[in-house]
């Protein structure tokens, strides 16, 4: 710092009159943000100084600090807490499925855009029926996403394969878009032995290597500071591809997103954040959760590119992913991007949102504002689907979902030995005593313990 | 299974009464004998609902905080709460457990009581460095000049049958192993309402374990009114004369149930529920060993470096000679908590059977 002190001439020309340039000229191996120079009490003798000089003459006046030239103000003014107006939504798509005039967008092709359509529908059954057969008890637990199935394919749709997905829980039309099967989810919620996590974990914490999907952990917020340390590695790689990672507006709050964001922008990794403002966490309003115009304003803060996107709106999401996507990848920088939405579910099975909130909200937004239908309609405008081929769609997903789920129920759970492995990449004496242990346990106690787990 | 379990909450409260009359001083008799009379019957999640309506009716300066907490949080236990005692003391927090114990210390050092919730034990751990460098270090770092007493952080624990890694663990050695907190998990709503009571009240940060799987299907008479139960005192809620069995919270019922089956075979147990985990009680379990001779210690948390570990190693140091077999524990494995081999991960009956009967017949 006493070098960039040094570099400014104004301040030079104080500093002379003081006498200390000869200080500041002989100390240019101290280190440029160092501590010290905070202390020093020629330098708090110098800002007033300073002050007082501004006051007389030029007010024009910059200090040159870290991170470039700070202008001086005599005006004592606060940073407001918010902006006279409210960050604006990028959309593409009006409620009407109408494309807004001059709207900047990627062009997607009828291809893509029947695959986005498809897909979302696909995830609204595959999340009714996996959710009845929760009710049903067949699965211990489940959670849709429903009202959130344009950020998921969206999103999906604008990455390649070689980026690397590191999700929340709210995410599995991600991997659906990349080819995880109809049966792998079933499987997953199952826990049966071909789940690839080994039924390890609750139903939809899905996860695949094949897919370049990191596994779904229920911490809220711990997986952002992975993405980052995966995006600074296939930069170092010069991989031609990013890291995205997803997240909830209550997953914000933790301090794991800040320190993500932080390290995103410092170590100029190619990570983009996609928050789901899904105005919920569980119980919890968003008022609770912070006070700032959403999640999009943090991203100035910490140094991050940022924009706000209609999350329901799937055209706009695909659009700003891609845009998001090239600069991160050839600008080697993080990019942050809050897509407004809602969640029209209830948290999970676990949960009965109607003791927090009004019926009128959910129904609203999962009418009104459903981004399958808004999708649908414009797909429909262009002459790329119809009534036949929706009618067809819908009943050939809902025949394969549930044959996956039949399927799904009647394989075997993984055996009793993936308990013991996998905690190591190989097995310590005591978890080989252990196993021992165990299994003359239940040769003792047959009856304890479940049929269809294989010994 | 709900009826199962009810009926062990109903089961055990007898067993309590029992020792009510055989051990207890006759002042804590006669307060058990008015307890029975005027209680009311309750699972724990309710009896833990009383203490925080107590607790806050009696203390102008207590407050009630956590994720989902307003609505009730998500095992009911602040229902009611916001209604009655307005949202300046009963609140939501940010989605950020480091947070909640972070601003649970500043508000206990000012002289508050400060009732923290964190919404699963599982998520505890970003509050790690809170709990461990801040709230328990907060009074002898100063020289006793500052504390943060007022703090009690309440989080549910343990396995539910379905919970999978994230809802499911068991973490109190973690907290064990950090001198200036105590640790607290009770058995039953009864005990619930009391220890909580009494941790609220203690003037030390205290994080005390709720085990959520009895949050619903414990159920048995609670008093109404507001009485503590001490901390740092062990209870024997069995006695018996060849075994000592140790263990906490949810695992006691198992644990019952295995000194039922055992006394069929001509064994008889003797149970204690340690109820605080640090400070710890060891008078009562080495009075208890020194009887019978063995001890048995079962957690469902990973058996290596849990507590039973400590426990072992204390009642060695004082019972070497007394001690006709090995301490056996019996506890969960050293795995992460797994989804479909939870039957296989946790310590169930026949496994505290097996160990009882082969370290009698050592
Ligand atoms: C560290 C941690 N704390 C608490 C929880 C409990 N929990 C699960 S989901 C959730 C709310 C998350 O909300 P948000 O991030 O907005 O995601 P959404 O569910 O809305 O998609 C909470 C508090 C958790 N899973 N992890
Ligand atoms: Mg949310």
């Amino acid at each position: 710092m006493a070098l960039c002190f040094a570099k400014s001439r104004n301040i030079v020309h104080r500093i002379s009159k003081l006498g200390t340039l000869g200080l500041l000229r002989s100390s240019p191996s101290l280190p440029a943000s160092s501590a010290r120079d905070f202390k020093n009490p020629i330098h708090g003798a110098l800002c007033i100084c300073s002050a007082r000089r501004f006051q007389s003459t030029d007010t024009k006046q910059f200090l040159d600090f870290p991170g470039g030239k700070v202008p001086f103000t005599p005006e004592m003014r606060f940073i407001s807490e918010s902006a006279e107006e409210r960050i604006p939504c990028y959309r593409v798509l009006d409620d009407n499925s109408q494309l807004i005039m001059h709207g900047n967008f990627g062009q997607v092709s009828p291809e893509v855009a029947v695959k986005i359509y498809t897909d979302m529908v696909t995830l609204q059954i595959m999340d009714k029926i996996f959710y009845e057969a929760q009710r049903q008890g067949r699965i211990s637990f489940y959670l849709t996403t429903i009202g959130e199935e344009a950020i998921n394919i969206a999103s999906a749709a604008a990455l390649t394969i070689d980026d690397l997905v590191v999700p929340q829980y709210r995410e599995p039309g991600v991997l659906l878009w990349r080819g995880f099967s109809l049966q792998e989810f079933a499987d997953q919620c199952f826990s049966n032995k071909s789940d690839g996590c080994k039924g390890r974990q609750m139903p939809i914490h899905y996860g695949s290597r094949e897919h370049n999907y990191f596994t779904v952990a229920s911490t809220i917020g711990s997986q952002l500071p992975h993405a980052v340390g995966a995006a600074y590695s296939m930069k170092m790689d010069g991989k031609d591809a990013c890291a995205v990672t997803y997240f909830g507006d209550g997953g914000s709050s933790e301090g794991d997103f800040h320190a993500a964001l932080n390290f995103a922008a410092v170590m100029e990794a190619p990570v983009i954040f996609i928050c789901r403002n899904n105005g919920w966490a569980i119980s919890t309003p968003t008022s609770d959760q912070f006070r700032s115009d959403g999640i999009v304003v943090r991203g100035r803060a910490y140094g991050v590119r940022s924009i706000r996107v209609d999350g329901n709106d799937a055209l706009a999401m695909y659009g700003a992913v891609r845009a998001a996507r090239e600069m991160a990848i050839s600008e080697h920088r993080p990019i942050l991007i809050e897509a407004l939405t809602y969640r029209v579910g209830h948290h999970s099975t676990s949960d009965d949102s109607t003791k927090y909130r009004p019926i009128d909200e959910i129904e609203w937004w999962r009418k009104a504002r459903d981004p399958v239908t808004r999708f649908g309609k414009w797909i429909q405008s262009n002459g790329w689907w119809n009534g036949e081929t929706e009618l067809e769609l819908r009943s050939r997903v809902r025949n394969q979902i549930l044959n996956a789920v039949q399927k799904a129920e009647k394989v075997d759970k993984p055996s009793v030995s993936e308990l013991f492995t996998d905690v190591y990449d190989v097995l310590p004496s005591n978890l080989c005593e252990q196993d021992e242990l165990l299994r003359r346990t239940i040769k003792r106690h047959p009856q304890d313990y479940p049929k269809d787990v294989p010994l | 299974m709900a009826a199962k379990l009810r009926s062990y909450g109903r089961g055990l409260a007898p067993l309590l009464w029992r020792r009510g009359l055989s051990n207890a001083s006759s002042s804590t008799m006669i307060q058990q004998q008015q307890q029975q009379q005027s209680g009311k019957s309750m699972n724990l999640y309710s009896a833990i609902n009383q203490a925080l309506h107590i607790v806050l009716e009696t203390d102008p300066r207590a407050y009630v905080f956590g994720e989902d907490v307003s609505f009730g949080g998500v095992f009911r236990c602040t229902t009611g709460l916001v209604d009655r005692f307005g949202k300046n003391r009963v609140f939501n927090t940010p989605l950020c457990e480091q947070g909640i114990v972070g601003f649970g210390i500043g508000l206990a050092a000012m002289g508050n009581r400060a009732i923290a919730e964190i919404q699963f034990a599982d998520y505890i751990y970003p509050a790690f460095d809170q709990i461990v460098n801040e709230a328990a270090k907060f009074r002898y770092r100063s020289g006793n000049q500052f504390n943060c007493g007022g703090l009690t952080i309440r989080a549910p624990y343990g396995a539910v049958e379905h919970g999978g890694h994230y809802h499911s663990q068991s973490p109190e050695a973690f907290f064990c192993h950090v001198p200036g907190i105590k640790v607290v998990i009770p058995r039953s709503p009864r005990e619930a309402k009391g220890l909580l009571l009494s941790c609220i009240r203690d003037p030390n940060p205290v994080v005390f374990f709720e085990p959520k799987l009895l949050y619903r299907k414990a159920v048995e008479e609670v008093p109404e009114d507001d009485y503590m139960l001490p901390l740092s005192e062990a209870e024997v809620i069995r006695e018996g004369s060849d075994i000592t069995l140790v263990g906490w919270g949810a695992q006691l019922s198992i644990m019952e149930q295995a000194c039922i089956d055992a006394e069929k075979d001509g064994i008889s147990c003797e149970l204690i529920d340690l109820k605080t985990l640090i400070p710890w009680d060891k008078e009562t379990v080495e009075t208890s060993v020194r009887k019978t001779g063995r001890l048995l210690i079962s957690h469902e948390a990973p058996v290596t470096g849990g507590f039973g570990a400590e426990i072992s190693a204390s009642i060695v140091e004082r019972c070497f000679l007394r001690l006709e077999a090995p301490v056996a524990r019996v506890c969960g494995l050293d795995t992460p908590f797994p989804l479909v081999f939870e039957p296989f991960y946790v310590p169930n009956k026949n496994k505290i059977l097996d160990a009882i009967k082969s370290t009698v017949n050592y």
